[in-house]
């Protein structure tokens, strides 16, 4: 039975359940003599589709979990000794190849007829957990929608106990954030650990060499790559240093101008245009950056007699210090508009003119707000992974030269996984490293400059 | 040149046009006995500022009309009327900090030593650094209290070297009576202080510059009143150098402190004159409610 | 001021004189310095508006032509001898014949002076590869035309293509993909003759990718993505109302909860690609879900999307006033009926705006995708959330990689359909906080 159908299924029997648990609660409660029931007929109703649902949909989602893996170490455990005793990685391979053949595409012909049987097998084991599955689940759902059906009397609380429920979901839903922040850090740490287990962490940190490139297959030429991760760290803090030269300036001053200069006219049109900037798609700057920027930088760079690189890291920094322009003005708006209006009028009354009022008391005063707003735009910056992509090269320069062509972590973690890959080589495993200390990095970043916004933002509440 | 320095600023109009409609229900009951002039003598022995036929007016809101009042050398002169009368519009339109107002349109004739100061020849920078300024709260830049004292000095460039800056710093600080209680820890922040400490420090920073007039809006209305007492010995002293305009809300402050007073109702001034007359034998009826508390 | 100056001890140190004299000093230079720092903060926002401009300039500048594409008319003899000699008519035997050849005949009937292979092969290159389905399916479709003679508006090849629309660079040909000048001439002929035509391009908004431009287009990436965030929107925002709710409504002050919102926060900084990161890990290899299908990039972008809907979802929550929940409470309603009955319905549309932000971002996202295998390269159009497919941003990172020319304009035709989308997504929630926000 298809996953849908029993899902349809599921749903129209809540449905009924709610119907039936409503009239339920009016039967009983005429048959008692009117007596008057807890909550009103509806709740009752809810009772028994929770009842009826909750139980089956757990099950379901628990089965559909995790079955798969379940099947597939019935399939592997099926297979001829030759294969099934395969490197790890080799396995995966063959696995993904019967996954393949059981839905019916082709597979390389010599090998099609060895592994037709297990994915037989495969198709065969799916066709009855998934018969297993819906009749069970099925059946939870009669068996719930039973129990509420009993235990439907008029003194039951039944709107608590909806209500209760209703709770339950709610902090499940709140939970999930957390769920998530889990989820990242055991999946990035746990593969990041079989990496460390593989290539030595003082490598990983302090090398110098980066080429991930090793082969499949171990017989292969230049099986063993080095994953010295320096030219990365180097070429990641060039980009987003020179990102935020760019944007840190500009939306620094755009947003004094627009909160100090402007006309209100001026700041409403103005304001809306600027935030268009953060709204356009990231690949949009890439594609930006690699077709007008980089060939326009290396123009300039021929007149002047400088060897530009057509993927400079100058090109990448510049257009990723424009994508964060919006956001340094808008954080730096926030805080400057945050600073009391009697310390400018202090300044004023003083004889101050408007710039000296903003050098020497708004900025000092915003001073925090702003450093916090720069870590989380350099935050950005470092975690910012399609303008690289598109405009920042693949070989691992350690450079400090902003002509030349750099690699960065994210632009390495994309290289490294896509494609089909198994799971179990460095190589693979090397971008969840880097995908580590990525988002280590970029989590004390916010964590420090959230701390700082509102440990500033207090001060002048 | 001047005049383009203060560019209309974005900030919210302040206190004066949202306490204005408050009051101004009870108020315009007695709006029938609104004088037509001002009842009293204007003018000052020796004036150092003269305003003439003043008007402002913030959007719609009609808030000062018709002013003429002087400010004499060496005098303190309070200004005094219920909230939302008008009486701290119109001290800012004495050093032009209404210019920072968007809305905000002032009319009439200022002079300042005889010179026009909403005249284009006339540069506002100069005019503020000629007119210091104390606010209704203390607000200290977040510095060190020397480099608040400092900060008028620094960006006028008063001081040519480091020992004229000390000078003028120590003994502004001197001067506002705070030296002692803050020479220990002049390199701490000035929002550590106390809040009448902070108050002394603004008036410090203030005459720093060595204004010719002071303009104080409610100096003491944030802080307790064994502050508020040093803050009145402060301007009795300061007078000797100084004049000062001070607006306050308590009528005890202003007979404590000034020679004259100057009564203001619904954006008119009602009476001027020296103050133990405005307070013990007033002319005009509204005067006479309003200083013997029967509204206010 | 300067006879006060001797009278007390409290005297200032300068005289009233000497600093006016020092004021004035300076004045030039602070204004000048005053002028200059506001022109800096005027040049940074025309900075801003001048990049914003050449973006979108060099972006249409490039794409509009991509919404035209040329085609070429041939008369076509639909030879019997040659697709169907057999004379069965056999649907199995027709679509499996050899239509380029028929438009390789009918090329050189038009031009018979091409001689030798080469030159041959460069007449049929002027037609795109796609010609030869067209007129397949033409004659699957009326197998009565076999036999004559009749003229069919073509598919041009992509560079053919972009000559026609003035877009090929000159001077440097010979070099591989581009025209050779004997293509050029056959192609100026063509247009003298009234055979050349720019059509609407209707295949760009209605094919899946392609390796050949001219017969590549958005409408499997399009589908792609939607599936895609109708399974973010099915996820994130019941997880993300149903969140807010609880943190602003029900939620004791404790550290548990201070762990949720710090984690919330945080969560909405964590860069894109790590959100990859966790799908293939977590969905991809440990679920064991399909790699390029539009459930999982659903479900990796509402778990990106979530901390955004939430900090919107509680932010309208909170702004519902206390009376409208003090009201409900004392007619007898229980805190839950309370929320759901007057607190939800009175913050939903701030919590719908939020939604939209969200997914207008969700449906720019394109890192995260690449991680999870959604950059394969997908002919079919996508039927539902578990075929494989890509994303509109992907296909254009898809696009923007290739070597051919012509898929510049595309790319460029492609980030404008994207940017559309974004604009009418963004443009409606203003339109639903200005319709429904209410001032309390």
């Amino acid at each position: 039975m298809r996953l849908t159908t029993l899902i349809l299924i599921l749903a129209a029997m809540t449905f009924a359940a709610y119907v039936f648990g409503r009239r339920r609660a009016l039967a009983v409660a005429r048959a008692g003599g009117a007596v008057r029931l807890h909550s009103l007929p509806a709740y009752y109703g809810y009772l028994a589709a929770i009842w009826s649902a909750l139980p089956a949909v757990a099950l379901l989602v628990a089965w559909v979990a995790f079955s798969d893996s379940f099947i597939i170490g019935r399939v592997v455990a099926s297979l001829p000794p030759e294969l099934r005793d395969q490197p790890a990685a080799q396995l995966g391979l063959t696995v993904n190849e019967i996954r393949n053949l059981a839905a019916g595409q082709m597979v390389d012909e010599g090998r099609g007829a060895e592994l037709q049987v297990a994915a037989d097998l495969y198709n065969s084991l799916r066709t009855t957990s998934s018969r297993i599955l819906a009749g069970l689940a099925i059946a939870v759902a009669f068996a719930g929608f039973g129990l509420a059906w009993i235990r439907t009397r008029p003194a039951l609380r039944a709107r608590n106990h909806v209500e209760v429920v209703i709770r339950g979901v709610l902090i499940a839903a709140s939970s999930v954030a957390i769920l998530t922040t889990a989820g990242i850090l055991l999946s990035v740490t746990f593969e990041a650990a079989r990496f460390f287990s593989q290539v030595p962490l003082a490598d990983f940190v302090f090398g110098t060499e980066w080429s991930p490139q090793t082969a499949i297959r171990a017989d292969q030429v230049g099986s063993s790559g080095a994953f010295g991760a320096v030219p990365l760290f180097v070429g990641t803090l060039l980009i987003s240093g020179l990102a935020l030269l760019v944007a840190v300036p500009i939306g620094l001053m755009t947003a004094i101008y627009l909160s100090e200069y402007a006309a209100p006219g001026v700041r409403r049109a103005v304001k809306p245009i600027l935030e268009v900037l953060a709204g356009v798609p990231t690949v949009v700057y890439g594609y930006f950056a690699a077709l007008t920027v980089a060939p326009f930088l290396r123009g300039i760079g021929a007149e002047l007699g400088l060897d530009v690189a057509s993927e400079s890291a100058l090109g990448a920094g510049l257009v990723m210090g424009v994508m964060i322009i919006p956001f340094v003005s808008s954080l730096s708006d926030d805080v400057i508009n945050a600073v009391p209006q009697s310390l400018r009028d202090g300044s004023y009354g003083l004889g101050a003119t408007k710039s000296e009022t903003i050098k020497r008391v708004l900025l000092p005063a915003a001073l925090p707000g702003i450093v916090g707003g720069v870590l989380l735009a350099a935050s950005r910056a470092i975690g910012e992974t399609m303008i690289v992509v598109m405009a920042a090269g693949l070989a691992a320069n350690l450079t400090a030269n902003p002509l030349q062509a750099v690699t960065t972590v994210t632009v390495q973690i994309v290289t490294l996984l896509v494609g089909d890959q198994e799971f179990d080589s460095p190589k693979t495993l090397a971008a969840f490293a880097l995908g580590l200390v990525l988002f280590v990095v970029t989590l004390v970043l916010n964590v420090i400059a959230l701390q700082v916004v509102r440990r500033y933002r207090e001060q002048y509440d | 040149m001047g005049a383009s320095v203060q560019e209309r600023g974005s900030r919210p109009t302040p206190e004066v046009s949202r306490t204005m409609s408050t009051s101004s229900r009870e108020m315009s009951a007695r709006a029938g006995q609104e004088p037509a002039t001002t009842v009293g003598d204007i003018t000052a022995r020796d004036p150092v500022m003269t305003v003439r036929n003043a008007n402002v007016h913030y959007g719609e809101t009609h808030a000062i009309k018709d002013v003429s009042l002087d400010v004499g050398r060496n005098e303190v002169i309070a200004l005094i009327g219920p909230s939302g009368c008008g009486k701290s519009t119109f001290l800012r339109c004495l050093n032009r900090m209404n210019d920072t107002i968007e809305s905000a349109r002032v009319t009439g004739d200022f002079r300042l030593d005889g010179q026009d100061i909403y005249d284009r020849s006339n540069d506002v920078v100069m005019l503020r650094a000629r007119i210091g300024m104390v606010f209704q709260k203390p607000n200290p830049f977040p510095k060190s209290i020397y480099e608040n004292v400092a900060y008028g000095p620094r960006i006028h460039g008063l001081a040519s070297n480091r020992a004229e800056l000390d000078d003028i710093v120590y003994g502004s600080l001197e001067r506002a009576g705070l030296l002692d209680e803050v020479k220990s820890r002049i390199d701490e922040p000035g929002t550590g202080l106390s809040g009448g400490q902070q108050q002394r420090l603004c008036i410090a920073r203030a005459i720093a510059v060595n204004p010719e007039v002071i303009l104080m809006d409610e100096p003491c209305s944030a802080l307790d009143p064994i502050a508020t007492a040093r803050i009145e010995d402060l301007i009795d002293e300061l007078t000797q150098n100084y004049a000062i305009a001070i607006v306050t809300h308590s009528m005890q402050q202003a007979a404590r402190v000034s020679q004259r007073t100057a009564y203001f109702h619904l954006g008119r001034l009602v009476e001027v004159g020296p103050t133990e007359k405005i307070f013990t034998n007033p002319s005009h009826k509204l005067t006479e409610d309003y200083v013997t508390g029967r509204f206010g | 001021m300067a006879d006060a100056g001797n009278r007390s001890g409290t005297a200032p140190p300068i005289s009233g004189g000497v600093t006016r004299a020092r004021v004035e000093a300076g004045l030039r230079r602070r204004y000048r310095r005053e002028r200059r720092f506001r022109l800096y903060g005027l040049a940074s926002v025309l900075l801003g508006i001048g990049f914003l401009v050449v973006l979108f300039a060099t972006i249409i500048g490039n794409g509009w032509s991509a919404f035209r594409q040329a085609y070429i008319r041939l008369d076509v003899t639909i030879d019997a001898a040659e697709i169907d000699p057999e004379g069965t008519r056999d649907p199995g035997v027709l679509s499996v014949a050899n239509y380029p050849a028929l438009l390789r005949a009918a090329l050189l009937e038009k031009f018979p002076e091409a001689s030798g292979r080469r030159e041959r092969r460069e007449l049929a290159g002027l037609l795109s590869g796609g010609a030869a389905f067209a007129l397949r399916d033409a004659v699957l479709a009326d197998p009565g035309i076999i036999g004559t003679t009749r003229s069919f508006w073509l598919l041009a090849d992509d560079d053919a293509d972009l000559y026609v629309k003035g877009r090929l660079p000159t001077g440097d040909d010979g070099e591989g993909g581009r025209l050779s000048s004997a293509q050029r001439g056959w192609l100026d002929a063509l247009g003298a003759d009234g055979r050349v035509e720019l059509r609407f391009n209707r295949a760009f908004f209605t094919s899946g990718d392609s390796r050949d431009p001219e017969q590549a287009g958005i409408w499997g990436a399009t589908k792609g993505s939607f599936f895609m965030l109708l399974v973010t929107i099915l996820v994130a925002f019941p997880l993300g109302v149903a969140a807010a709710i609880y943190l602003e409504e029900f939620a004791p002050r404790n550290a548990w909860v201070d762990v949720i919102e710090v984690n919330i926060n945080n969560l909405a900084a964590v860069p894109s690609i790590v959100f990859g990161l966790l799908g293939l890990a977590v969905f991809i290899n440990f679920f064991g879900l399909p790699r390029s299908a539009p459930l999982v990039g659903g479900l990796v972008l509402a778990l990106m999307t979530l901390p955004v809907i939430i900090i919107a979802a509680r932010a309208s929550i909170k702004a519902v006033p206390p009376s409208v929940r003090e009201a409900a409470l004392g007619v007898g309603a229980s805190h839950v009926q309370m929320v759901f009955h007057h607190v939800l319905p009175l913050a939903l549309p701030g919590m719908l705006t939020g939604a939209i932000i969200g997914m207008a971002r969700a449906l720019g996202e394109s890192a995260p995708l690449l991680m999870i295998g959604m950059v394969a390269f997908v002919v079919e159009i996508p039927s539902g959330p578990l075929s494989p497919s890509t994303a509109l941003p992907v296909q254009i990172y898809l696009w923007a990689d290739s070597p051919e020319r012509a898929f510049v304009e595309r790319t460029s035709a492609a980030i404008m359909v994207l940017l559309a989308f974004l604009l009418v997504m963004n443009a409606a929630a203003v339109w639903l906080r200005n319709r429904f926000e209410r001032r309390w």
